[in-house]
């Protein structure tokens, strides 16, 4: 059942290259803006920021269809924007302004989006796992050939919520996608200081759920064996399970002052940078210019601007309206919360 | 000596684990990460890491861990990183540590402490932001604790693993970098009481923890405007200290309770119940309330701060218990 997906990528279309390329740029870019923010004092609250892991949201995102679910942690501003929430929305969001995605009221760790179906931005460690296998079992009841991905870190491996979703996913043959990133880090506690056995797909696998490791920093070996895995599930394979391996560059938060790793570690790992192995490898193959390349970074500066630009038209929500949302408002057509269904 | 809440908490932690042997903490990056909130930082150099124990993230079963250890002989702090996060645990500090003496028909008492962070105001969103000690407060079997003040940070926590009883202390996030003297003999203190923080006349002021700070604020805002105001901080939120609950609204006649908590089946609807079932005679006044808006804390600082107790409406609480003067 375990195993590692074959080395892909070796056919590669540039201009599909050049898009995945700009996909890990674009959450790259907005991201280098949000820690600029932060330290001064725009956003506020926790930021996580997902820098060094962006071919696996990419490469898995990349996969799915429109209709398709996604569920996510609170290191999630990349597969927001992936999944095609505007970085505008993103970014007023964390400025807490109406015109953010949830208007304010969620911030940095909670992005939702319904017209995109994207479920969040849980802050709880494991949270996100149990609401998949919900909305897959809902899919699956109405008869509805959706797959929902879940990303968590491997943190949430430990957690009992892990264990009861993939076990409720393959005994009822669920279509989840479950991608763990294991990011060798739960905030300081590394993995060997967590599990007792630390191959997770083996883990998966002992729950009967198909489960491949991947190299998490090769974005064409996350797309490639994501394919395979949504296909599957889509086709009715049943719930599959991804452990996406690699790395956080950042600290955990804006607050950790990292004394659980050393900087040659860190070193080591930037060489693996997934931006800069994919754009080395093109280059190398002549699929990329240093004018493509250019151009490609304007691209993705060009959106921050102007997703900077949004973010700081926004306004605040009026106080008057502070108890809104805590119950449906009877008749007002959902704004956010459009839910599970159609 | 200088202090904070912070290094208080480290210093009881500290004192604790050197006077018995069978004291230890657990919890999430409570070691190589220097704690979440830096309280343990420099514990795992002094101690190893047998006793400052790194768990993984499983919040039900390291407490359940905590739970069984002490009914095993020893006196486990454990630390959850949030209150949050506690509700993970819920089943074990509920169903366990809370019920076992009474099932076992005396037989298993349960001396864990079980230490976590509380509280909103540091837009962190609604998963972040919860107080949930009332919460706790209201289960047979618990004792709920709520330092305010350094002396209480540093001095709690021996007593409360003194007690044979699992103790719950909440610790406001807002509290963790303020900053005073602290006797340099700062021990032990007790659990059981409610104390007086600033004595008045005209009206009691009760509240505890987090809070404790806004509403000294407050009082000495009112001293301006004439009204004489007293606070009472409760210390411990079970068993609560109805005496000087009691004492103070009668000596005051009225009497406003400021809680981080949401209104609805709180803590606060608990004290101004005794206080009307236990002093209805002795007030001017009614019962009044300062709690958070009936909504998940949200995430955007303005509606942050307008659901959270603040000093304007803490005076304004106190100044409608006044007018209402008989
Ligand atoms: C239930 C729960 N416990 C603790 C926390 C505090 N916390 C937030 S992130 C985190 C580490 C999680 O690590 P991992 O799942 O590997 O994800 P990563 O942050 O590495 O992306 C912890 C302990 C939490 N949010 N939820």
């Amino acid at each position: 059942m375990t195993g590692s997906a074959d080395v892909p990528g070796s056919h590669l279309d540039p201009a599909h290259g050049r898009h995945l390329l700009l996909q890990m740029l674009r959450v790259r870019r907005l991201e280098e803006k949000c820690v600029e923010l932060y330290s001064a004092a725009k956003i506020r609250g926790f930021l996580h920021v997902y820098i060094g892991e962006e071919a696996v949201a990419a490469g898995v995102l990349e996969s799915l269809a429109p209709e398709d679910a996604v569920v996510a942690t609170y290191r999630e501003h990349g597969h927001a924007l992936l999944r095609g929430v505007p970085a505008g929305a993103i970014l007023a969001e964390m400025y807490g302004f109406v015109e953010g995605c949830c208007i304010g009221r969620g911030g940095s760790m909670h992005l939702f989006d319904a017209a995109t179906r994207f479920f969040g931005g849980n802050a709880i460690v494991a949270g996100g796992l149990p609401l998949a296998v919900g909305l897959a079992l809902a899919d699956k009841m109405a008869g509805r050939s959706r797959v929902t991905v879940c990303f968590f870190g491997e943190g949430a491996v430990a957690e009992g919520e892990f264990h009861e979703s993939l076990n409720l996913a393959a005994l009822w043959q669920l279509p989840v996608l479950f991608c763990c990133e294991n990011n060798l880090y739960a905030m300081g506690t590394a993995l060997g200081r967590s599990e007792s056995q630390t191959d997770i797909a083996l883990k998966a696998a002992a729950y009967e759920i198909a489960a491949w490791a991947v190299d998490g920093m090769d974005v064409l070996a996350v797309e490639e064996t994501a394919r395979r895995a949504v296909d599957a599930v889509r086709s009715g394979g049943g719930p599959h399970f991804l452990e996406l391996r690699t790395y956080r560059f950042r600290a955990h938060s804006m607050f950790d002052p990292e004394r659980y790793r050393d900087k040659a570690e860190v070193a080591r790992w930037l060489e693996r940078d997934p931006i800069v192995l994919l754009r080395a490898a093109m280059e190398a193959a002549g699929q990329l210019s240093a004018q493509d390349w250019e151009q490609l970074e304007a691209d993705a500066d060009a959106e921050v601007a102007a997703a900077v630009e949004f973010a700081e038209a926004g306004s605040p929500e009026p106080l008057e309206d502070l108890t809104r949302f805590v119950y449906s408002e009877r008749g007002a057509s959902p704004e956010t919360g459009a839910g599970g269904g159609e | 000596m200088k202090s904070s809440y912070r290094e208080a908490l480290r210093a009881g932690i500290r004192d604790a684990m050197l006077r018995d042997e069978r004291v230890f903490l657990m919890g999430e990056d409570v070691g190589a990460y220097g704690g979440s909130f830096a309280v343990s930082l420099g514990l795992l150099e002094e101690f190893g890491p047998e006793r400052i124990r790194d768990t993984p993230l499983s919040e039900s079963g390291f407490v359940g861990a905590g739970i069984g250890a002490a009914l095993g002989g020893m006196r486990p702090i454990v630390e959850i990183m949030t209150v949050n996060f506690s509700l993970l645990a819920l089943d074990q500090i509920v169903n366990n540590a809370a019920s076992l003496l009474h099932m076992s028909g005396g037989q298993f008492n349960v001396p864990v402490v079980i230490r976590m962070t509380t509280g909103a105001g540091r837009q962190l969103g609604a998963q972040h932001s919860h107080s949930l000690e009332g919460w706790y407060a209201h289960i047979p079997g618990l004792r709920i604790l709520a330092p305010a003040t350094l002396a209480d940070a540093r001095g709690m926590l021996w007593t409360a693993l003194e007690d044979p009883d699992p103790v719950l202390i909440f610790e406001h996030g807002s509290l963790y970098n303020v900053t005073g003297e602290l006797d340099d003999d700062a021990g032990p203190v007790d659990i059981d009481t409610a104390a007086v923080r600033r004595p008045g006349n005209d009206v009691s002021l009760i509240t505890y923890g987090g809070t404790l700070p806004t509403v000294l604020d407050a009082a000495g805002q009112l001293a301006n405007e004439g009204i004489d105001a007293e606070v009472l901080d409760l210390r411990t939120l079970r068993p609560l200290d109805d005496a000087a609950i009691l004492t103070s609204a009668r000596r005051t006649h009225r009497a406003v309770v400021v809680d981080e908590g949401w209104r609805s089946g709180s803590i606060s609807a608990e004290i101004s119940a005794r206080i009307t079932e236990q002093a209805f005679y002795d007030l001017d006044a009614p019962v009044g309330r300062v709690c958070s808006a009936e909504v998940p804390i949200p995430y955007s600082k303005q509606l942050e701060l307008a659901a959270l107790p603040s000093v304007e409406r803490i005076l304004a609480a106190a100044r409608e218990a006044v007018g209402a003067r008989g």
